[in-house]
């Protein structure tokens, strides 16, 4: 019997074959990764190949039928509040919901607050702070109906810096999203890894992997490949990728693929 | 109308009792209603609503406090549809379908086995504020409290569920428990105005308030104020209009609400038509 997994020094994330399943529909199958500490890792792969579960279960929503995940040094249910930061795509919300861009970043901060707690002055820096990194502070006021796709994923992810957790995970920030966001985006996932904190992010933009990315994961319900970007355009397994997503035509979004397998969107206990 | 003729109301201790009843359930079931609108559990409110009238009638039988059998079944209601809608394979709309009918049905089906009941069906299932009772008006208030104390002690986390739960789960917040806990708040208050307003009418109570509030204001705060205003407004002011027309005091209740609501729909339009039609700065 193998000894039960544990993060390594310097590991933030660490899979070994595991297996998500939604009801009848295998999405993972025997996934086996790392991501150290000042890394981040892009997951590419084709409709359906699982990465947004890949994210969910990091992230604690998803629970694994088999194998084993080290987060943080614990399991993703156990850690303290607050450690994990997960962006969804933009269409996981109602953005009629009755709040202004501040409200949603100040969300970021609730996992750090008791109920008896104020939202103190370092509670409304750190949001400032979040809204500066993404270029939003100026629309701070702005009601989030009233916002473009790319501004509403920087609201996302201003909402995630503001929880200041150990671990990023995002799902498809760069989808449907203009130039100049993708770019702010991109700078800021650079500087967060500078400092230490370990990424994880899923994209179908395969032309900048190189510039985003230290190492890079190609899934297809299974670890096809994982490497640095240049070692995995090497090993073939990316440019069956490639392929697969320009033939099918499915550079956009997994969306639709997503919906189908996710039988209830939020967490089975 | 002369000013005694105006304050004449409330010479009467029922009405007096009545008023302070339709105070707290506008207030508490409007700012309810807030997150019943936002997070579209209005279905819900309705069916919790039928399926306490069990409750009530098992209550009745019991010999029993009707609010104790209206609380317990509407509770147990609650949390079933939110185990059922989390863990069965069944959509939510559907699992309340079932529940609520399946609950009335035994409550009528109970209520139809007796012989002689001389309870009142119409007042259960229209409400009778006039027929407050000095322990009926402290279960109205110690419900509204433990309800209000909730909604400030967990306001964080339902605000962040109401919006995003998957990601407020993500950063360790107990989405799930939320849930369960709102689902309890939402049948408390469900209780607290089945004798105000009935079991037909609770859910008007519940949304349209709400649903006013949510045509004036863009942000979630100031929502629920206006709409607990809107409520108290609609429970004293159709209360106190009921006394003069001589109409039932929960249907008149709900039409203030209609009304404050369609007022509200009006002055958005009339705002957003100014905006629209103002010259470009």
């Amino acid at each position: 019997m193998r000894a039960p997994l544990t993060c390594a020094v310097g590991e933030a994330v660490a899979t070994r074959d595991l297996v998500v399943r939604y009801d009848d529909f295998t999405a993972l199958v025997g996934a086996t990764m790392t991501v150290q500490f000042g890394e981040a890792l892009g997951i590419v792969g084709p409709n359906g190949s699982g990465k947004s579960t890949l994210l969910k279960t990091l992230a604690g929503l998803l629970l694994p039928s088999a194998g084993e995940l080290c987060v943080l040094g614990a399991q993703p249910r156990q850690l303290p509040p607050g450690s994990i930061a997960y962006v969804p795509q933009i269409e996981a919300v109602d953005w009629t919901f009755p709040a202004t861009v501040w409200d949603v970043v100040a969300m970021g901060r609730f996992s750090r607050l008791a109920f008896w707690q104020r939202f103190a002055t370092r509670d409304r820096d750190v949001v400032l702070r979040a809204l500066e990194a993404v270029n939003m502070e100026s629309l701070a006021g702005r009601h989030i109906a009233h916002l473009s796709g790319g501004q509403q994923q920087r609201v996302f992810v201003a909402r995630a810096i503001a929880q200041e957790p150990r671990l990023l995970l995002l799902d498809e920030p760069t989808t449907g999203v203009d130039a100049a966001t993708e770019e702010t985006l991109r700078e800021l996932v650079r500087s967060l890894v500078a400092g230490g904190m370990p990424v994880i992010m899923t994209t179908h933009d395969l032309d900048r992997v190189g510039e985003w990315f230290d190492r890079l994961l190609v899934l297809d319900r299974r670890v096809l490949a994982i490497g640095t970007p240049a070692e995995v355009v090497d090993s073939g397994a990316y440019a069956g990728i490639r392929e697969h997503t320009h033939t099918h035509g499915h550079l956009r979004t997994d969306h639709e693929a997503h919906e189908a397998h996710a039988v209830h969107p939020e967490v089975r206990r | 109308m002369s000013f005694d003729a105006l304050v004449q109301p409330f010479h009467y201790a029922f009405m007096q009792r009545a008023f302070i009843a339709a105070l707290a359930v506008g207030l508490i079931c409007s700012a309810m209603g807030t997150y019943v609108v936002l997070r579209k559990l209005s279905f819900i409110g309705d069916g919790i609503a039928h399926a306490s009238f069990a409750g009530i009638v098992i209550a009745y039988l019991r010999g029993a406090n009707f609010y104790i059998g209206a609380a317990v079944v509407a509770v147990v209601t609650a949390v079933g549809i939110g185990f059922v809608s989390r863990r069965g394979r069944i959509s939510l709309d559907t699992t309340i379908g079932v529940l609520f009918t399946g609950m009335f049905a035994l409550g009528v089906f109970l209520m139809s086995r007796q012989r002689n009941y001389a309870v009142d069906l119409q007042s259960f299932l229209f409400g009778d504020i006039l027929a407050v009772q000095p322990q009926d008006l402290w279960l109205i208030l110690a419900l509204s409290i433990a309800v209000a104390v909730a909604i400030v002690a967990m306001f964080r986390g339902l605000l962040y569920t109401s919006f995003d739960p998957v990601v407020a789960q993500a950063s360790g917040i107990a989405a799930p428990r939320y849930e369960y806990a709102l689902l309890v708040m939402v049948a408390l208050t469900i209780v607290v105005a089945l004798q105000a307003v009935g079991i037909v009418l609770v859910a008007a109570l519940l949304v349209t308030p709400a649903a006013a509030a949510y045509q004036l204001t863009s942000r979630f705060s100031p929502m629920m104020l206006l709409a607990a205003l809107f409520g108290a407004a609609s429970a004293v002011g159709g209360l106190y209009l009921s006394y003069y027309v001589r109409a039932s005091s929960g249907a008149t209740i709900v039409l203030v609400a209609t009304g404050l609501f369609f007022a509200a729909v009006a002055v958005k339009y009339v705002v957003r038509a100014r905006a629209l039609s103002a010259p470009q700065s």
